[in-house]
């Protein structure tokens, strides 16, 4: 039966209620005595040197408060936007890291980049005024397509000359060499894995406040990480005093990554608030959001497979350039290596793999992690690649899957790329998924669609991702400059209810009810006296926030080691209450007994003694029941899974229709099952997006974002997607006790790969580009099978 | 956007001498191309000149063969209309696939005709149905009405009071849309009327166009097959991120012939 | 030069003062501090911003305050019961894990309760193309056509319900 409450239910979620009323509150939300709008000015241009800013029209103009240049934050010591995450290349040099100032002072190196502030008493005077800004250009030639940027003959930082900004390896390269010497077959293919944008439903906002009585300063921003935002504001940016700092981040609408990084603007409107001593705030409107919130992947990737006779993979080599954008965005050099490379093997055995990773600079947005972040590159080419290798051997693609993935009995696995898998059953999840889409009916379908004249495709991903990036002294040695822990406060109020404050931060996800079903179950408190407190660097530990899939494996495990303190003082207080040894008190949620024996005393009462401590243990304890505890991970997690879709073809007009969906998923234990199933939804669908719709596309020689709004990015909408048939296949994760793996974002780290796999199933090809587009699926038709094109 | 003054006229007159007098006033009928506009700041009217109060600008009737439908009725109001889903289904169709269903709630037909978009669905059903614009001051012919990107027939200060819309024998309507703004990147109606055959074709070109081929292979016989093989120039068509001219010819074909399948 | 308006929201009187290019909901949210309903993107293409009309969806982020005069208005606050229970389609969306961030939510649920008025029997297929004027980042849909789905069963029967009554 299933549950209704604790570990495993799916119990509705608590934060639902203000949402569904209109009372969530988001940083837009706000409204501050006495606050001023800022409007930023950005580049029109995609490079070019800044000559000169006139202000004085603007700051003439009804309503203007101030005007903010770039120079003038370099007057102020205003510190640039700091890159988290330090890779070296394959000569050993560090990797180049010019300067990100949040208002450019020389350059402007993107369409959208800061270039000035207009702050004024209302946003239509700051807009109003922002036209009469007169800024003086002198263009530059912008390097666009990362393909070509060593040849460009212009470079977007005099850093690097050839805008590359590393040039880094991983992997065994003589065994991978060795592999290929002895191989039966060869597989190429190259591919591109198209940019895309984030484009969480909130637009990014910030307010930015200042206290001169106190001198102190509040930042409340559209973010997933509110206390690294404000190291990094304290420590970089700002160069502020911590304890003079406090960053909130209120219920924010999405993130899928684009909402962890330092902006410029959470700096600028610190600055100004300070400047004006007024809050100051400022919104994204949606164009805006696409021209200066991070971007995610962009690849272009050539791979190959070696194999034996039987299609066993030898090994692998890679060679990936990643387009970096015009800046390092906080976490962007660590996507393309270590979140990339690292996960090479994907459920196979592949004994050898060599990768080379190429980051360039191109004067386009940054781009950094969206949702799978380096995961969902990997398994799109190892994916696709065992698809080709399969048409090209005339292997079935289940078959060779199973030929090649790593036995549970191999477990713990150490890969070729660096990772040990701690647990999961991959052929089980491929069976499975293969029985839930009904595989062996697939033909019989496929001559049902070919009787009205569509073209119908199979497709699998078997994907693994690897979550919670840890522990910090081994991530410390790849590059990373932060610690990749989290944090947790358990506190009980005397008559009872309990506020967990978490380091990590819920922006859809759920944490205040699935963080409260844990607490609920180990300390048998109602879910109604449990408050989860999070996105408030006053109320909370410092911890890292939400990312990679982390909450659960992390800070869950921080709140676990938190709720364990919470249970061993309780032992001690009831052990006192009930005149009994600590040894000898048992305990079963709420309740705390002498072992064989009737004599017990719940947890409310316990924490009423620890209060109001009359009898109680003064001598051996202090009073209160409140306990905190840092957790920091002995490995990464590995939620893995198989993914299959099918998809019709319209031949007439190339038009891809999903028709049948269906993943099962190893995501370790499952706390909210409904939940798990709304985010590997979401997952896919993001990833759906990716294979047949979404497209930032950049013009080639003005570096102008072409789809630059909803008019021309197309969103999936409802009647885009199709019902998914989801299941999932508990694997307990060994290194943690919690035995989870992370769910967030599995979806979207196969996605993309499964229905390109069905695009090409159907159409009968090898490879082609996605997004699969109308026109793109009508070309490959027209020009694969030229009798139709005559029909 | 910009700061302009906003007008409330009661009637069609007061309208039109506020337009007269005041050659950088718009008219606003529901708003939904000229509002995204204002808010981008590509245009700065002095003055919006609001329909939504005049009365007589909305409804729909029958008016011998044909229906006349007023220049104010919402799309979702064509789109569930009695008299249109029996007398008309295509027109009912076409406008049931404009936008979405809140754009539906607001956009008119006379505000669509009068902004002649090129990627808009009702220059299709003016110029396939062989229907007539009915203004302040005169009828103009659906075939003399789109004069090229975003340009009409229309005068200075000339309000859309109706369009009026034979009734065919039987029409149909396909639409490709586009998949980021669900505009038509092609839609083609083809009706049978009274007068002949017409197929009509927005989406693809800068302005609404009639394809003589088309309808003369149908005028003998009335099916998706007498389209086979007819095939549109792709010189003058557009091209953007969405489909290229050479597709846009392809498509036309394809769904002229889906709008003869469809054709009731 | 600002113009008076004078609305209905969500019942109750509100007499304005806006300028002629306030947006309906920047009157809704800045003058009236009625924040839950939402603005998602600039190209009145995510329906963030959806609210009744008289009745009727609309997307507040293309409608000027001054057109909305004299007229009814109601946001998302306006439609659980003044005790606060939920409005059927409200319970809908909470019982099928129909949201996740929350952003989306009132405009999706105010399209998904306009739903009922026309077509209070849509098929899963309907209900996805009535909802094309509403992006969703978060859910992939999947739960949104359950909650809409079970949301319009619950409407018809409290409206039973209460014809009987």
């Amino acid at each position: 039966m299933s549950k209704s409450t604790g570990i495993g239910a799916s119990v509705k979620r608590v934060e639902d209620y203000r949402f569904l009323t209109g009372r969530g509150r988001y940083t837009d939300d706000m409204t501050r005595p006495g606050q001023c709008h800022a409007y930023i000015v950005r580049s029109p241009h995609a490079h070019a040197r800044i000559l000169s800013i006139d202000t004085a029209a603007t700051l003439a103009a009804p309503g203007v408060l101030t005007v903010l240049t770039g120079a003038d934050m370099v007057a102020d010591n205003i510190g640039s936007l700091p890159c988290g995450w330090l890779i070296h290349s394959r000569d050993g040099t560090p990797m180049k890291e010019p300067k990100h100032l949040p208002i450019a002072a020389d350059k402007v190196r993107h369409v959208g980049d800061q270039v000035a502030v207009v702050i004024a008493e209302t946003l239509q005077q700051a807009k109003d005024a922002a036209e009469l800004l007169d800024i003086d250009y002198e263009e530059l030639p912008a390097v666009v397509s990362p393909g070509s940027v060593e040849t460009a003959g212009t470079a977007v930082h005099d850093e690097a000359p050839d805008n590359v900004c590393y040039d880094w390896i991983w992997g065994d390269k003589d065994k991978t060499d060795a592999a290929f010497a002895q191989a039966a077959h060869v597989t190429t293919l190259d591919l591109v894995n198209t940019r895309l944008v984030p484009n969480a439903m909130e637009p990014r906002a910030a307010v930015g406040e200042y206290d001169p009585g106190m001198d102190e300063y509040t930042l409340t921003t559209t973010s997933q990480n509110p206390q690294l935002i404000r190291l990094l504001l304290c420590g970089f940016t700002m160069g502020l005093p911590e304890h003079k700092v406090r960053v909130v981040a209120p219920d924010v609408g999405g993130g899928f990554g684009s909402k962890i990084y330092h902006y410029a603007e959470e700096v600028i409107v610190v600055y100004a608030a300070r400047r004006l001593k007024r809050p100051v705030k400022w919104t994204a409107e949606r164009s805006e959001s696409f021209l200066s919130d991070a971007h995610g992947r962009d690849h272009l990737t050539h791979v190959e497979l070696a194999m034996d006779p039987d299609g066993l993979f030898l090994g692998m080599r890679v060679k990936t350039t990643a387009n970096m954008g015009a800046y390092l965005s906080t976490f962007s050099s660590c996507i393309p290596t270590i979140l990339y490379a690292t996960l090479l093997s994907g459920q196979y055995k592949t004994p050898a793999i060599h990768a080379e990773v190429k980051a360039v600079f191109t004067n386009t947005v940054p781009v950094d992690a969206y949702r799978g972040a380096g995961r969902p590159e990997a398994c799109y080419l190892i994916e696709r690649i065992v698809d080709v290798a399969a048409r090209e051997l005339g292997i079935d693609r289940a078959e060779l899957r199973r030929r090649n993935f790593i036995p549970p009995e191999m477990m713990p696995y150490d890969t070729p790329v660096g990772l040990q898998y701690d647990s999961g059953n991959f052929a089980r999840n491929l069976e499975d998924a293969l029985a839930l889409i009904d595989y062996d009916g697939f033909p019989a379908r496929r001559a049902e669609s070919a009787t009205r004249g569509k073209r119908r495709g199979i497709g699998f991903a078997s994907y693994i991702e690897a979550c919670g990036i840890a522990p910090s002294n081994v991530a410390g040695a790849l590059g990373a400059r932060a610690g990749l822990y989290d944090s947790a406060e358990v506190r009980f109020h005397p008559t009872g209810s309990v506020s967990v404050m978490v380091g990590v931060h819920s922006h859809g996800q759920g944490h205040e009810t699935t963080f409260a079903q844990i607490v609920s179950e180990r300390l048998g408190v109602p879910m109604e006296k449990i408050e989860i407190v999070h996105g408030d660097s006053a109320k909370t530990p410092f911890g890292m926030g939400t990312y990679g899939s982390r909450s659960l494996a992390v800070g869950g495990m921080a709140m676990m080691k938190a709720i364990d303190k919470v249970i061993a003082k309780s032992k001690k207080i009831a052990a006192h209450l009930l005149e009994a040894s600590a040894e000898d008190i048992e305990q079963d949620g709420g309740v705390f007994r002498v072992a064989g024996t009737d004599r017990s005393v719940d947890i409310a009462a316990i924490a009423g003694a620890a209060y109001v401590p009359h009898n109680y243990p003064l001598d051996e304890l202090e009073p209160g029941l409140d306990e905190q505890a840092f957790y920091d991970p002995k490995n990464f997690t590995f939620p893995n899974g198989t993914q299959i879709c099918e998809v019709e073809v319209d031949p007439e007009t190339g038009v891809v229709k999903i028709v049948r969906f269906a993943a099962v998923d190893d995501f370790g234990r499952v706390i909210n099952p409904m939940i798990v199933e709304g985010q590997v939804h979401g997952g896919l669908v993001q990833g759906i997006g990716q294979a047949l719709l979404e497209h930032a596309i950049y013009d080639e020689d003005s570096g102008q974002l072409l789809t630059g709004s909803f008019m021309d990015y197309a969103m999936p909408r409802a009647d885009d997607v199709p019902d998914f048939e989801v299941k999932t296949n508990e694997v307990l994760c060994t290194t943690n006790a919690l035995g989870v793996k992370g769910c967030g974002e599995a979806g979207t780290i196969g996605g993309a790969a499964c229905v390109m796999n069905a695009v090409c199933d159907a159409l009968d090809i090898g490879h082609m580009d996605m997004p699969a587009s109308p026109e793109r699926v009508w070309r490959v038709l027209r020009d694969s099978r030229p009798a139709m094109a005559a029909e | 956007m910009y700061t302009f003054s906003y007008q409330k006229p009661s009637s069609v007159a007061d309208a039109v001498a506020t337009l007269t007098g005041d050659d950088d006033a718009k008219v606003v009928a529901g708003g939904m191309t000229l509002i995204p506009t204002l808010k981008q700041r590509l245009a700065q009217p002095s003055a919006l000149v609001d329909l939504g109060s005049v009365p007589g600008l909305t409804g729909i009737r029958r008016d011998g063969d044909a229906l006349v439908i007023g220049a104010m009725t919402t799309h979702a109001t064509v789109a569930a209309d009695a008299t249109v889903r029996s007398a008309l289904p295509a027109l009912a169709a076409l406008a049931g696939g404009i936008g979405d269903p809140a754009v539906r709630h607001r956009g008119t037909c006379g505000g669509s005709v009068a902004n002649a978009d090129p990627a808009a669905d009702y220059p299709a059903a003016v110029v396939g149905l062989g229907g007539t614009v009915i203004t302040d001051r005169r009828e103009i012919a659906g075939d003399d009405f789109f004069t090229g990107l975003f340009e009409t027939a229309l005068e200075p200060g000339e309000i859309i009071t109706a369009l009026r819309f034979p009734i065919p024998k039987r029409a149909g309507y396909a639409k490709f849309r586009n998949p980021a703004s669900r505009y038509a990147v092609v839609g083609v109606m083809v009706a049978e009327t009274a007068a002949g055959i017409r197929v009509a074709v927005t989406g693809a070109g800068a302005s609404v166009f009639r394809v003589a081929a088309m309808e003369q292979a149908l005028g003998g016989t009335f099916s998706p097959a007498a389209l086979d093989g007819i095939r549109i120039e792709a010189d003058d068509l557009n091209t953007d991120l969405h489909a290229s001219a050479e597709y846009r010819a392809h498509l036309v074909t394809v769904m002229a012939r889906r709008a003869v399948e469809a054709a009731s | 030069m600002p113009v008076s308006i004078t609305l209905t929201v969500n019942g109750r009187p509100a007499a304005l003062t806006v300028e002629p290019n306030t947006l309906l909901v920047d009157a809704i949210r800045q003058h009236l501090s009625l924040t839950g309903t939402h603005v998602g993107c600039d190209t009145s293409q995510c329906g963030a911003c959806v609210v009744h009309l008289d009745g009727v969806s609309v997307k507040s982020c293309t409608t000027l305050a001054v057109q909305a005069d004299g007229r009814n208005v109601t946001t998302i606050e306006g439609l659980a019961a003044p005790d606060g229970t939920l409005h059927p389609m409200q319970a809908a969306f909470k019982e099928h894990h129909g949201l996740q961030c929350g952003f989306c939510t009132p405009g999706m649920v105010m399209s998904a309760v306009d739903l009922a008025r026309v077509n209070p029997n849509a098929t899963p297929e309907e209900i996805r193309h009535w909802l094309e004027g509403n992006i969703c980042r978060c859910t992939g849909y999947h739960n949104i056509v359950k909650a809409v789905e079970s949301g319009l069963q619950a409407m018809k029967t409290g409206a039973a319900a209460q014809a009987a009554e």
